[in-house]
């Protein structure tokens, strides 16, 4: 009897620099199954953002580009533009995507550039050590926020996929979470799907991720969790925004 | 071909087309719009790709993620677009990414104004992003010179993998001139595989190429700026390139300039050569590496006394004569930059007055 659980070829065995509790690394292993299962590992070209998923290419095993801060769908734009037949994605945080690269995203997505974009929503920068976000949420302490946001100085948290989903041109644009297994279960079939749109040439396709970061929350893993469920969900609705069908 | 009548702006276009490159990102922005203009049209012509980003910091990025698949690629801007674009030149160049930009220079700091200048000699030659870094810069004064140069710069880039740009100022870029394209460059780029993420099918490889800037470890980021600083040495090795005029005669004064003022600055030598009055010029088509040697060498010349910088900046190149000329020699400036070109009768006097 072989193998019934192995690790996606799309992924190397090196160890991740992830913090406990940290669904990056469940994230990594979507991406990469379906790219296994889709069988384009040969011709994608990931892009790496700057966030704590700046060294993803360490575990991707397939090419990989690295972006300054926000600018990945511009070079993801410029890959597409000169290989539309190489398979191309981003993945982005929420402090790369939503607030250095917000310009970026939001032409890349109305050009209607054919490339997948996986946005990791955890509500505060991680890897630059848990500041404010523009999708930290209302109250949420963090160390630029320290007295909690204060929505009345720095306005309302931003929601990407319904920013992006009011956007004419076609695309493909949903929200999902991975901190429960039925919920994890969900977020491969949307990233799947997010590819396939790619493969068949049909529009730009964003899957946005709320995840933890129990290290900057302050918060256990399990804790985590929980928080995510309890305040983030609520406001970060998950669902399909948009289709282009 | 013969040659055809064609203003500056579109002559660029034409030669990076012609160099055999394909692929052009760009931003509008005065006094350079032509080229895009020109290009939004011509591309599709040629089957080649043709796209207007958002703004220059993501047109950067969109070089950035082509080149480092393997495309050969291009952009023009003017100077407050160039700003824009040098967090992406940082990362080309940090990532050994090949790319021709060109800077249609106007006046500035801040907006400036869209008449012609050379106030970004420093932002060239020195840096404009961060780190150490260089790039291969060249000034053209004709628009056949901008021509040859833009033909020039694509195989420079490829071969240094590193960008190079094309610094010329509002003149080149709008004036009309005769231009006579050579023939076409082979336009299939070479020897990427060894680097380029260009898929690894492409390659028919089980090895990934990774196209980054990243090195957390001292060591190692200081190893990479050791193998970036070999490739800018040898540049100064291969690459310098300037023009002598009048160096022949017993000059007893030496200009230096570049671009369009050299232009102006070879009327005024013919001018005073009428009166009796020998100046000679090296104009320098290399700005990095700069000819230090050839500078040096014309200002120990035994009838030479001073040495003139003359640009269209409040004093950027005169820096680089200053180093090159070693204190051998007095060393000065004049120039303009509100967008007026000197005249040649403003360069005699000037000449005079030292």
């Amino acid at each position: 009897m072989g193998k019934t659980f192995a690790k996606p070829e799309a992924l190397s065995d090196q160890h991740t620099h992830y913090c406990p509790g940290c669904t990056h690394g469940i994230i990594h292993r979507l991406v990469a199954e379906v790219i296994d299962e889709l069988g384009i590992k040969g011709r994608t070209v990931g892009i790496a953002p700057v966030g704590c998923a700046v060294l993803a290419y360490n575990y991707f095993t397939m090419d990989f580009q690295e972006a300054a801060h926000g600018r990945a769908p511009a070079m993801a734009t410029g890959i597409k533009r000169v290989r539309p037949d190489l398979i191309v994605f981003t993945y982005q945080g929420d402090g790369d995507l939503a607030s250095i690269g917000m310009g970026e995203i939001v032409h890349a997505a109305n050009r209607g550039e054919k490339f997948t974009t996986i946005f990791v929503n955890n509500a505060v920068y991680g890897m630059t050590g848990g500041q404010m976000a523009p999708t930290t949420m209302p109250g949420q302490r963090t160390t630029t926020s320290p007295f909690g946001r204060n929505v009345e100085e720095v306005g309302m948290p931003i929601k990407m996929a319904e920013l992006l989903s009011t956007l004419e041109t076609p695309g493909y644009i949903t929200r999902q979470t991975v901190i429960k297994p039925k919920y994890i279960v969900r977020a491969k079939k949307a990233i799947k799907k997010a590819f396939q749109y790619q493969l068949e040439g049909r529009c730009f396709s964003l899957v946005e991720i709320v995840s933890t970061c129990p290290t900057n929350w302050g918060l256990t893993p399990v804790q985590a969790l929980k928080w995510a469920e309890e305040a983030l969900l609520p406001y970060y609705k998950l669902g399909e925004f948009k289709t282009p069908d | 071909m013969g040659k055809i009548l064609m203003k500056g702006n579109e002559a660029i276009g034409e030669a990076a087309i012609r160099a055999g490159c394909l692929n052009y990102f760009a931003y509008p922005i005065t006094p350079q719009s032509e080229v895009a203009e020109y290009l939004s049209r011509r591309m599709p012509e040629v089957g080649g790709m043709f796209l207007q980003g958002e703004s220059e910091v993501a047109v950067a990025y969109m070089l950035f993620g082509a080149s480092a698949c393997g495309a050969r690629v291009f952009t023009t801007s003017s100077s407050p677009g160039i700003s824009l674009m040098s967090e992406g030149i940082s990362y080309m160049a940090a990532a050994q990414c090949p790319a021709v930009l060109v800077n249609i220079m106007r006046g500035g700091p801040g907006l400036g104004g869209i008449l012609p200048s050379q106030g970004d000699y420093f932002q060239a030659t020195k840096g404009g992003g961060h780190g150490d870094y260089r790039l291969l810069v060249m000034a053209p004064a004709s628009v056949q010179e901008a021509v040859e140069m833009v033909m020039l710069a694509f195989p420079l880039a490829e071969k240094y993998r590193n960008p190079v740009m094309l610094l010329g100022d509002g003149l080149i870029g709008q004036m009309m001139e005769p231009v006579e394209f050579p023939d076409h460059l082979k336009s299939e780029p070479t020897n990427k595989d060894e680097w380029a993420t260009n898929g690894m099918d492409t390659r028919g490889s089980n090895k990934r190429n990774l196209v980054k800037s990243l090195f957390l470890d001292a060591g190692k980021l200081n190893d990479h700026n050791l193998m970036l600083k070999a490739k800018y040495d040898r540049m100064k090795q291969e690459e310098i390139r300037y023009e002598s005029y009048n160096i022949e005669s017993d000059y007893k004064t030496l200009i230096v300039s570049y671009g369009t003022m050299s232009r102006v600055c070879k009327t005024a030598i013919d001018n005073m050569k009428d009166e009796g009055l020998e100046v000679g010029m090296i104009r320098p088509q290399t700005l990095f590496p700069f000819p230090e040697k050839a500078i040096y060498e014309a200002a120990s010349k035994e009838s030479c006394k001073i040495v003139v910088s003359i640009e269209m900046s409040m004093g950027q190149m005169v820096e680089d004569v200053e180093r090159s000329v070693k204190g051998k020699l007095p060393v000065r400036w004049y120039g303009k930059c509100g967008g007026d070109v000197p005249t040649p009768e403003e360069v005699v006097e000037a000449v005079k007055s030292f």
